[in-house]
């Protein structure tokens, strides 16, 4: 078949985008440009492509990126959506320092996504979904008014209600949060049990596939004093990735407990677990609601039957038992029941619970405690909650204040929820990602597919290191995915994992210019220990550091971004001297990465010096 | 940049498999996907998966799945537009798609292939270019007469035969009639509106969303102008006013690029020039939201009254339906889940064409035909077995039990749109030489997207 006409245009650009003369000289490559995007008679895949070759123009003047914007501009008003998403790309990328611009580009794409939104074919209209979630993280309000477009209709398939869902919790406003609501409590009894739950989680401002990172929240609150502060680093560094950014709970907490309490009178099963789950998320995270929480939850115990619900419930009881009037009555059919319990987790709790409430009503809890600890030591088989009994009861021997020490952590963080809040992104952040495939297989799971790219591209470049590798890891597999989407990383994504070995560091590090170099304050002690694990955590290698205490103290660090380019540190403590000097070497001269990367250096430090003062 | 692309039956089977880089794996990606798609747990998309450095992105349709696979991190939108174009131009040459039509097809499906996409990037996609290159007949699985079928009405309107071609017409191949010259001159205006409508229990409106389209289908052999004139009275955004009536009112309207839109400010007409040959085209996609000129099609009035203690659950639903007296609404299907476990069911109808019968947990009623402004009613009664909560339990009985609605109804209203929009005239600027007129047929029909109404 021959060459029609919008492919000879297409090669044309090709070659002419290629060519290093045209590409120097402006007036030529113009003209190119030119003539190519008044070609109308290109065909809706011919102007797709032609759009994707424009973004490796970069305009020399404004006024020339004016020209180009103007004319493009009839594109964004083409009837194929691939040709209209193609354009606000480039129109995005083009105006990166214009914001009204972006703003103004994104008011228009408004309708054609929101038409794709409801389209007939189920699959664009999942794909729309997911970019109108990307814009939403950086303009939050932008489809608040259409809200209505994003309910749910009973024949649309489960994985487009649950990004409608999710779509619906991110633009909710003080206008519209009444509709909202309303709306999501009519998906809390969906016949499908699987979307009810989610539309509850939703409410409760929880996403729903960390469920099972709820937990560590919890044995924050569990474990000695002395770990709380490993905790804590670890915590506040997830945290952003374990709730929904927006949380619809906790700028509307009352309505929100309102209808979760309402649920809870239905007395389904699968519905009370969920409830109860997001209550305990929300007291932790809103403390204002626990009086709410507290009232709605005698009465539910019945209709508990899976681990999940019942360690929540457990958790609740336990720490909030002073102001549930029957909480240790409800214990106390536990403590009965121990011995058919099958999921050692709810024992665990179980334990935990039952001596925290001793503390503050140990009359009603003191007999009971007695019974489930020695349960606990003489018969359980379970290891893990048996040395938890012993631990309890040694602890019990030491006295009471000991255990009232130790136990009796904060009820709730609502820090946790301010640092959640959502750092609003830039558009610049997301705009060489719209019209790909990154939105819609999200950003995290997005970074694991690039990631196992990235190493069989990069492989050879780099000394095998794979020995490293696999002792290296601290951060468990599960959360490596979303330790990669720091918020404050912006387009920077460090690669887990790629650890240097200490002789090519000194290569690299004596081969390279400092790029950047930066005084931040200091005071005081401090564990190497604790400054490693959460550099970890945000995929920063330690290759070596002094030992703690010495003077001078230096550290020396490596990370790599998902492009290959290396980021090579150095951390110098002078003596006597409060500010430690950071110092960058870059072996690709990128400015906006490198900027990135020292910002999550600073995020970290910053952490640790908090916890230390 | 697209890899492979193959077609899958609803079972898996690989119908249809086509490498164009020889770049990724080999026949048994088409398995893979299959696998990695049943597999995936519920509440994960299947629409883009990744498989070891290779994207699969697919679409449905009539119960095939297109898939094509990638390695770079493409356009979504752009190949899911390249998938629902391919799915129409098989649909085109085949004459309709579907399992069958392509096993019959297997040749032609090919042909198209190498010509539609080359090394995976795409040449054309318009049938009138791809008209030249293409020589495989299309198997029909039997030869197409308007005669044979003399006794279907267009969707069961019972108007003279001769003015009304049934609804399989515009399914024909566009390149199966070539032998037969006398039936070719048609052309098929179709004007068509989906409605998804969310109305709350006490009765009020709260969503309305019409999307519309004017699909135009020709077989017209040679190309010349043509004008399609819409209702005068047809205004585009919030602001506009024409006429002195109520006016018929869109939000937002986008048209085919080869709409000339000289006379569409002054009289409303669409000029259009369709390439020579057999062609299918959506000529202009528009939508509506919120304010409806016209009534919605149908209300519900229910009342549920349950007992509690003895488990006896009694819905009595009103059907009204709101269309003109002399225009109906077929294939009328009423589905209201029902609480878990509810056992058995007795019902009282209004007419004896009805039928109501529980599956899926869900009450399904049908009504096969609705005359415009008449009231259908229907009694159901259900025991619904469970413990009984006991009485001192904070909620009043008097509460619908959980899992009951909403209700949600499917129809299609031919002749009839929502929005009021309607063809005023088809015409043609010529005459195809040694031929009578072309038979025109132009067709208004709404149907359900979805029709949600809380109880």
């Amino acid at each position: 078949m021959p060459y029609l006409g919008s492919e000879d245009v297409v090669k044309e650009l090709k070659k002419a985008l290629c060519n290093p003369h045209i590409q120097a000289d402006r007036l030529r490559y113009r003209n190119v440009i030119q003539r190519v995007i008044r070609m109308s008679k290109l065909d809706q895949w011919g102007q797709a492509e032609v759009l994707n070759f424009l973004l490796r123009y970069q305009p020399r003047s404004e006024e020339e990126l004016f020209d180009i914007l103007n004319l493009l501009d009839s594109f964004l008003k083409s009837s194929s959506p691939g040709v209209v998403m193609g354009a606000t790309k480039l129109f995005l990328i083009l105006a990166k320092m214009f914001p009204h611009v972006q703003t103004d580009v994104l008011v228009r794409v408004k309708g054609p996504l929101l038409a794709a939104c409801s389209s007939e074919s189920r699959e664009l209209c999942f794909v729309a979904l997911c970019h109108v979630r990307q814009i939403l993280h950086s303009l939050p309000g932008h489809f608040s008014s259409h809200y209505k477009k994003f309910f749910c209709s009973y024949s649309e398939p489960h994985y487009i209600k649950l990004q409608k869902v999710e779509v619906l919790c991110e633009l909710v406003n003080d206008e519209n949060v009444q509709q909202v609501l309303e709306e999501l409590r009519g998906y809390c009894t969906d016949v499908s049990a699987d979307f009810a739950q989610a539309a509850i989680f939703a409410i409760g401002a929880e996403k729903r596939e960390q469920r099972g990172d709820k937990k560590s929240l919890g044995d924050c609150c569990q474990v000695s004093p002395t770990k709380i502060l490993h905790c804590r680093c670890a915590a506040t560094k997830r945290v952003p990735h374990i709730w929904l950014p927006c949380g619809i709970a906790r700028t509307y907490t009352d309505q929100c407990v309102q209808i979760l309490t309402e649920l809870l009178g239905l007395r389904q099963e699968h519905i009370t677990t969920v409830v109860v789950q997001t209550f305990r998320d929300l007291v932790w995270l809103c403390p204002q609601c626990t009086e709410a929480v507290c009232q709605a939850l005698p009465g539910c115990e019945e209709n508990i039957q899976d681990s999940e619900g019942k360690q929540a419930l457990i958790w609740l009881l336990g720490v909030h038992g002073e102001r549930i009037p029957n909480a240790p009555y409800v214990l106390e059919d536990f403590v009965e029941n121990v011995k058919s319990e099958t999921f050692p987790a709810v024992k665990m709790e179980l334990l935990t619970a039952l001596l925290r409430l001793f503390l503050s009503r140990p009359a009603e809890c003191q007999d009971m405690l007695g019974r489930l600890l020695y349960y606990c030591i003489e018969e359980e088989k379970d290891m893990a909650v048996r040395d938890r009994g012993l631990f309890y009861y040694r602890l019990l021997l030491v006295g009471i204040d000991e255990v009232k020490r130790i136990l009796c952590s904060p009820k709730s963080d609502p820090t946790l929820g301010l640092l959640e809040d959502p750092a609003e992104r830039p558009v610049n952040s997301w705009a060489s990602d719209f019209n790909t495939l990154v939105p819609v297989y999200g950003k995290a799971h997005w970074a694991t597919i690039s990631k196992c790219q990235g190493a069989e591209r990069c492989d050879p470049e780099l000394p095998k290191t794979s020995s490293f590798a696999a002792s290296g890891p601290l951060i468990p597999e599960e959360n490596k995915e979303r330790v990669q989407e720091l918020p404050d990383s912006g387009a920077l994504m460090l690669v887990p994992n790629r650890q240097l070995t200490a002789d090519y560091f000194e290569k690299t590090w004596l081969s390279l210019k400092v790029a950047h170099q930066q005084v931040l304050p200091w005071r005081g002690e401090f564990h190497p220990d604790t400054l490693q694990m959460a550099l970890q955590v945000v995929n920063i290698q330690t290759i070596a550091m002094s030992r703690a205490g010495s003077r001078p103290w230096k550290a020396y660090l490596s990370a790599q971004d998902d492009t290959g380019c290396l980021f090579l540190t150095e951390l110098l403590l002078e003596p006597g001297n409060s500010e430690m000097q950071i110092s960058v070497k870059q072996n690709e001269a990128r400015t906006e990465t490198l900027n990135s990367f020292i910002s999550v250096l600073e995020t970290v430090i910053g952490t640790i010096e908090e916890i230390k003062s | 940049m697209i890899s492979q692309f193959f077609i899958l039956s609803s079972k898996g089977d690989p119908l249809i498999y086509k490498d164009f880089r020889g770049d990724s794996g080999g026949r048994d990606v088409a398995e893979l996907f299959y696998r990695k798609l049943t597999g995936l747990p519920g509440d994960e998309s299947p629409v883009v998966m990744h498989h070891h450095g290779r994207h699969f992105i697919h679409i449905r349709h009539s119960g095939l799945y297109l898939v094509v696979t990638t390695s770079e991190n493409v356009s979504p939108f752009s190949l899911l537009e390249l998938l629902s174009r391919l799915a129409t131009l098989l649909g085109d040459y085949c004459g309709s798609l579907g399992e069958g039509t392509i096993s019959r097809n297997v040749a032609l499906v090919y042909e198209l292939l190498d010509e539609v996409l080359d090394y995976g990037y795409v040449q054309t996609t318009s049938t009138e270019m791809l008209r030249n290159f293409i020589q495989t007949e299309a198997v029909v699985s039997k030869p197409f007469s308007l005669f044979d079928l003399s006794s279907v009405g267009l969707f069961g309107a019972e108007t003279q035969q001769s003015k009304v071609a049934p609804s399989s017409a515009a399914s024909r191949p566009v390149l199966s009639s070539r032998s037969d010259q006398s039936q070719k001159n048609e052309v098929f205006l179709d004007v068509v509106e989906r409605l998804s409508v969310l109305i709350a229990s006490n009765g009020s409106l709260l969503k309305v969303d019409v999307q519309g389209e004017i699909r135009l289908k020709s077989f017209l052999p040679s190309g010349s102008e043509m004008r399609i004139g819409l209702t005068e009275e047809f205004c585009v955004g919030k602001s506009e006013l024409r006429g002195y009536g109520p006016g018929i009112r869109v939000d937002e309207v986008s048209f085919h690029s080869s709409v000339n839109l000289d006379e569409f400010e002054s009289h409303r007409i669409l000029r259009l020039q369709p390439p020579q040959g057999e062609v299918r085209l959506t000529v202009m996609r528009y939508q509506l939201s919120d304010d409806l000129p016209s009534p919605l099609p149908f209300r519900l009035f229910p009342s549920v009254q349950w007992d509690r203690g003895s488990g006896r659950l009694q819905v009595y639903l009103k059907l009204r339906c709101d269309l003109l007296s002399k225009s109906q609404a077929l294939n009328v299907r009423l589905h209201l889940p029902l609480p878990r476990g509810v056992v058995s069911l007795s019902q009282e109808l209004s007419s004896p064409e009805q039928k109501a019968e529980l599956a899926e947990g869900a009450l399904r009623w049908d009504l096969p035909r609705v005359q415009g402004g008449s009231q259908l009613s229907g009694l159901f009664q259900m025991d619904v077995p469970g413990p009984p909560g006991p009485p001192s339990h904070g909620l009043s009985t008097s509460a619908s039990p959980l899992g009951l609605g909403p209700a949600s109804l499917s129809f299609e209203l031919p002749r009839h749109t929502c929005s009021g929009l309607q063809v005023r005239f088809l015409r043609l600027a010529f005459r195809p030489c040694g031929n009578a007129n072309p038979h025109k047929w132009v067709r208004h029909l709404s149907h359900s997207d979805a029709y949600v109404i809380r109880i």
